[in-house]
């Protein structure tokens, strides 16, 4: 295939993914928008007021950042586990298979439909958080910088559980089990500092530790951990799973006989 | 003249030991309309996954119109146009789309990939349904979707896998006409069937599979000639004289007013008339017991058993 060619591809496979989080939108862009509206409103609002400051912020400044970054974080990866798994399980997988269409360009297709649907629900809740509080920029370009890797990565992570993933069960388990509780372990609604020595070391073992806190620099000025060292892990990170699911693509495993 | 599909010694061992393809090899030559036929578990869904990459061969080698599998695929792949057995769409899609979608795979500009989904479409009998969800489609629908889809990047071989299964008998005519009709504009066809007369209707070569070999190989017309004997029935006007026999001829009385005869090569069914006109019995209508090909089909199968 050309380069044209496959742009061509990559574009209709962008396309469809759009298309097909827009056109279930309550299940896809709606539950976000509500379930952030209630965490500004309990934990900013109500809770938020007698909790004080935070990182020398307003608590319910301090909690946006990573409130966004949640959306972000769990958009991504279902849109991507969802999708693929879905077109594995009605076998529509193999109108891409079948096709000159390379790998990679499969690939991009669908973390580009996971990242669209992260930054158009970080888009969403973001708007609903300015009924609540005003947000500075400290940095736009390192929020957009972790914005863009962070929903890669995840979008990454999504499509590795939609390659494994054997039924319907298989997609939620992750979410549900592993990013839920790291998400709310990683420094979304508290400072690190808050934290006894010990717990605060095994925090930092925590992925979505960086992530929030990178974000919250960009948003705030304000960091938990070193944002380069942030930045390096979240980098590698994306790395390693990019080329890990080329090579699940590749060797055609759960997908070719 | 290259092929359209050369095969070579191809063979698949799934994991587990189960050898589905013993080292088959054979040629479809471009223009071609041709069969590939065998029981269920014959290893013929399992060629045509090799082909369009559905399935990792374990040995052998594939070119299609020249261009090695294993060298260039997707340049291969930009050949080849695949109707499988099972529906493989998103039954939420839109009918229109998923055409579209398809030719994008291909690399196919939006405007020309909508203007060949339209062609092909309309040639189906689908346009009408472009905005419906493919779900809402009838079975022979999604048949005849799966058609499109497979022409709208125009393959130079299409391949078609049982497309005729649950389709009704009049919409079964229609889809023959549409392929013969592709296949006299210059797309070489190959079709899996279990309806031996569609075989016979519209191929030229054929080859049956059987436990993973080939049994069977060349043209239609020569397999036939082959045959050794025909059963006819005749239906007659009147009632059938007791008892009937025909001079040289085995005959089997079925009711008062039909019966068999068998015509062993080298016998003519000229002579039957004759000793019938004899016997003062008039002859209504005439037709072969069976397909002929199936009475093929039947005979490999079970020999190779």
């Amino acid at each position: 295939m050309s380069l044209r060619e496959q742009y061509i591809a990559l574009m209709t496979l962008l396309r469809k993914e759009i298309r097909r989080f827009l056109r279930i939108w309550p299940q896809t862009l709606l539950p976000s928008a509500i379930t952030m509206s209630l965490y500004f409103v309990i934990f900013g609002s109500l809770i938020g007021s007698r909790i004080g400051e935070m990182g020398g912020f307003r608590y319910m400044e301090f909690v946006v950042p990573g409130l966004i970054m949640m959306a972000i974080v769990t958009n991504s990866y279902s849109n991507v586990v969802s999708s693929f798994f879905g077109s594995k399980f009605n076998h529509s997988v193999e109108e891409l298979l079948v096709s000159p269409t390379p790998n990679y360009v499969i690939l991009l297709g669908f973390l580009l439909g996971g990242i669209a649907r992260g930054l158009l629900v970080a888009i969403i809740v973001t708007a609903v958080s300015l009924f609540f509080t005003r947000l500075p920029i400290y940095n736009i370009g390192i929020v957009m910088l972790v914005v863009l890797f962070t929903s890669t990565l995840f979008a990454l992570a999504g499509f590795i559980n939609g390659v494994y993933a054997n039924n319907f069960d298989d997609i939620s388990i992750i979410p549900t089990f592993v990013l839920t509780p790291l998400t709310y372990l990683g420094g979304v609604f508290y400072s690190l500092d808050l934290l006894p020595e010990f717990w605060a070391n095994v925090s930092k073992l925590n992925p979505l530790v960086y992530v929030v806190n990178a974000f919250r620099y960009g948003v705030l000025g304000v960091s938990d951990v070193n944002v380069t060292f942030a930045f390096a892990m979240i980098a590698v990170f994306t790395v390693l799973l990019f080329f890990y699911s080329m090579h699940l693509l590749s060797s055609g495993k759960r997908l070719r006989q | 003249m290259v092929p359209a599909l050369k095969i070579d010694a191809l063979s698949k061992t799934y994991p587990g030991g189960f050898q589905a393809l013993k080292g088959i090899s054979l040629q479809v030559q471009q223009g071609d309309f041709f069969a590939l036929l065998g029981p269920n578990g014959a290893g013929k869904s399992t060629t045509i996954g090799i082909i369009c990459s559905l399935v990792a061969k374990t040995g052998g080698s594939i070119q299609v119109f020249g261009v090695d599998i294993d060298v260039d695929f997707p340049g291969a792949k930009k050949h080849i146009g695949i109707v499988p057995q099972e529906f493989n769409f998103n039954m939420f899609e839109k009918v229109g789309d998923i055409v579209v979608n398809q030719g994008g795979y291909y690399g196919l500009p939006l405007p020309l990939a909508r203007q060949r989904a339209e062609k092909y479409l309309r040639a189906l009998g689908l346009w009408e349904k472009r905005d419906n969800a493919s779900r809402m489609l009838s079975g022979g629908m999604k048949r005849r979707l799966m058609i499109a889809r497979a022409l709208v990047h125009e393959p130079r071989l299409l391949i078609l896998d049982e497309p005729t299964a649950g389709v009704d008998i009049e919409m079964r005519r229609s889809m023959w006409d549409f392929l013969q009709e592709i296949n006299r504009a210059g797309t070489t066809i190959i079709l899996t069937t279990h309806y031996l007369e569609e075989a016979e209707a519209l191929c030229r070569n054929i080859a049956i599979i059987n436990h993973g070999e080939i049994v069977e190989y060349g043209s239609i017309r020569d397999l036939l000639r082959r045959l050794h004997r025909e059963v006819f029935i005749f239906d007659s006007a009147g009632k059938l004289p007791e008892p009937l026999t025909l001079r040289g001829f085995e005959v089997r009385r079925v009711d008062d007013h039909s019966f068999e005869v068998e015509v062993e090569k080298g016998q003519h069914v000229n002579e039957v008339f004759e000793g019938l006109s004899a016997a003062g019995v008039r002859v209504t209508s005439m037709r072969n017991r069976a397909n002929r090909l199936e009475e093929m089909f039947v005979k490999l199968v079970e020999s190779a058993a």
